[in-house]
């Protein structure tokens, strides 16, 4: 007998699957091609509640923990991880930042517009100058009376332009002293507020990532996320549950390039026989299967410490390097086993090629996982 | 309004089918179950006539407590309430037997259901409950509109279609494109785990047919590739092999 839990969880991720198989598959191609980004699709996915997934009742979401929003992002991400990026960004960056920081006030305003859809979230932390190091951020947010003044820019930003609502980190005190950086709530058509480039990517291109620029942008000091000083420190608890959305969508893809990896491997006949009985092929298969795997526990122990409402630092930047590893590594081998096939357009695995190396730079690179994990350990 | 939907639990259409117990059995093993995609369409006409005139939808199941996943799947989808006959779905005459009794326990206005399931294909339960009732079944259904009591239905004939009405209650058996498949959302996920699901035990056990053995289509043949240059041997082929011209 499966528990209710499971049960549950099964459902959900089913209902994703079909979601997933009659409204994003049939487009994967033309999307990645034309660089377009669905923004019905995440509506209709607002109205499924799947852009509220962390987002209590009360506030019109679903009101459900990390476990099932892990077998959400996956489910997408296992058909196209562009539309999973977009939903983990949507959920876990923006929403979430108002979510865990905004005030009563702030919370009714913006999330049930954003867990039904009705707003897509972007939010900014890195700029042209700061990747890994955002402490040095050159943002700056200058009081003037009940306002605070934008100046600067953020890039590689989802949903940088067709954002409905963009949670923003900028510095309101001197650079390399602690405490110097705020979060605001910045809406769409506020003045001095605009969309810069849309980038064109190598991967993920069916999500918009796209420049946001500030000039001379009035903000109410209402749109202040938490206490001034605290947008950094607020920014790295954001980032630890987006962790385990990264690592969420990295398994989704894993899952999704090993499926046709050992799908084709039955299939395909060399030799007088399917290239899976090969053990060169049988072995690539055997590894990834178990990598996998262990992804996938690293990823749910993440979910499962932050739903029991304990540190997940550490778990959830191992669950993000070792998933999105394995994401590369599984769509790396792929189109290996696919040959000369999996190096066309025509079939599924290139994609999966191109957009899991997002995993392992998104949300903080492999690199820095590494620095924070190190650190954990040597505290 | 009181609809019951009938649905089945059946393996997911890409599931791999093989036999046990002396070819007598499906092998259960590793297949996951679906609702069956007719009954799909039924409940989903089902919730949407609900919305339209309010009233209830309940859905019942005959079958071994494996289904109630699917049944939640329909609960989440918008049914009230939920019923399962607590029994091995053995032939058409059993669950249509199954059904009836419930039928009669309580007077449903519509009884609707897939026109036929995707395991054994028999697209005879509504046939048979409609004649165990006493009242019409009309099969396959494609369109279906209520006005009060009445039903105005389209129905697929064979080459053409059939615009029919009739007076409530009804027994009918639902295709494409009567409804919309739904998803379901989170919000209905969740409710679902407290909607009423209500196990009763079987009211007969008459069986009237026994399965002697199953036997798999033979396997399809490779592609033959022709060149376009040589469309006379394609033709040829055609005559001679494929025996098509």
């Amino acid at each position: 007998m499966i528990s209710e839990i499971e049960e549950n969880q099964d459902l959900i991720v089913r209902t994703v699957r079909d979601f997933a198989t009659r409204h994003i598959e049939p487009f994967v191609r033309e999307w990645d091609e034309k660089q377009y980004f669905p923004l019905e699709v995440m509506q209709q996915l607002g109205q499924l509640g799947l852009l509220g997934v962390l987002v209590p009742e009360a506030y019109g979401g679903a009101g459900l923990g990390y476990r099932e929003y892990v077998g959400v992002i996956a489910e997408i991400s296992r058909v196209d991880g562009s539309i999973g990026l977009s939903v983990a960004a949507h959920n876990s960056l923006c929403t979430n930042h108002i979510l865990l920081f905004g005030n009563e006030d702030q919370k009714q305003r913006f999330l049930p517009q954003l867990a039904s859809g009705e707003f897509i979230g972007a939010w900014g932390l890195t700029e042209p100058n700061t990747g890994s190091d955002a402490g040095n951020m050159r943002t700056t947010a200058t009081r003037d009376g009940t306002h605070w003044i934008l100046n600067g820019s953020k890039n590689f930003i989802t949903h940088g332009k067709s954002g409905h609502v963009a949670v923003v980190i900028a510095r309101t005190a001197d650079p390399n002293t602690s405490h110097n950086a705020t979060a605001f709530i910045v809406e769409r058509g506020t003045p001095g507020f605009s969309a810069g480039k849309k980038e064109d990517k190598l991967g993920m291109r069916a999500s918009e990532t796209a420049e946001m620029i500030f000039q001379d942008c009035r903000i109410p000091d209402a749109n202040r996320l938490g206490e001034v000083g605290d947008g950094f420190i607020q920014s790295l608890k954001v980032l630890d549950g987006g962790r385990i959305s990264i690592a969420a969508l990295s398994l989704g893809i894993a899952q999704g390039a090993f499926g046709h990896a050992l799908r084709y491997a039955q299939e395909r006949q060399q030799f007088g026989q399917a290239i899976a009985r090969f053990q060169a092929i049988g072995f690539k298969l055997a590894d990834l299967a178990t990598e996998i795997e262990a992804a996938r526990l690293l990823t749910y122990q993440a979910a499962d410490l932050k739903d029991a409402g304990k540190a997940v630092t550490r778990e959830a930047a191992m669950a993000k390097l070792f998933a999105s590893e394995v994401a590369v590594k599984a769509a790396n081998e792929a189109v290996q086993i696919f040959g000369g096939y999996g190096f066309t357009k025509d079939f599924p695995v290139e994609k999966y090629y191109r957009d899991a190396k997002l995993c392992t730079i998104g949300e903080g690179t492999s690199e820095i996982q590494r620095l924070v994990i190190s650190r954990q350990l040597l505290k | 309004m009181k609809i019951l939907v009938c649905v089945t639990s059946v393996p997911d259409t890409t599931t791999k089918i093989s036999f046990t117990d002396n070819n007598t059995k499906l092998n259960r093993a590793g297949v996951q179950y679906i609702t069956g995609p007719y009954d799909d369409y039924a409940l989903s006409r089902a919730v949407e006539l609900k919305e339209q005139h309010g009233g209830t939808v309940t859905v019942l199941n005959v079958g071994e407590a494996d289904t109630e996943p699917v049944i939640r799947k329909c609960l989440a989808i918008g049914a009230d309430d939920a019923i399962r006959v607590n029994a091995d779905p053995t032939d058409a005459f059993f669950v249509a037997e199954q059904i009836a009794a419930i039928a009669r326990e309580n007077a449903y206005d519509l009884i609707l259901m897939g026109r036929e399931s995707i395991d054994y294909n028999g697209g005879q339960v509504h046939g048979i409950v409609g004649e165990m009732l006493g009242l019409p079944s009309i099969s396959p259904v494609m369109k279906l509109d209520i006005e009060g009591s009445k039903a105005r239905i389209t129905r697929e004939i064979e080459g053409g279609k059939d615009e029919l009405e009739a007076t409530l209650p009804l027994v009918l058996g639902c295709q494409e494109p009567i409804a919309e498949w739904k998803i379901p959302n989170m919000r209905g996920i969740m409710s679902a785990r407290t909607k009423p699901l209500k196990v009763v035990e079987p009211a007969g056990n008459d069986t009237l047919t026994k399965v002697a053995g199953y036997e798999l289509p033979p396997p399809r043949g490779a592609v033959r590739m022709i060149p376009a240059e040589e469309a006379e041997t394609l033709i040829s082929l055609l005559r001679t092999e494929a025996k098509v011209l």
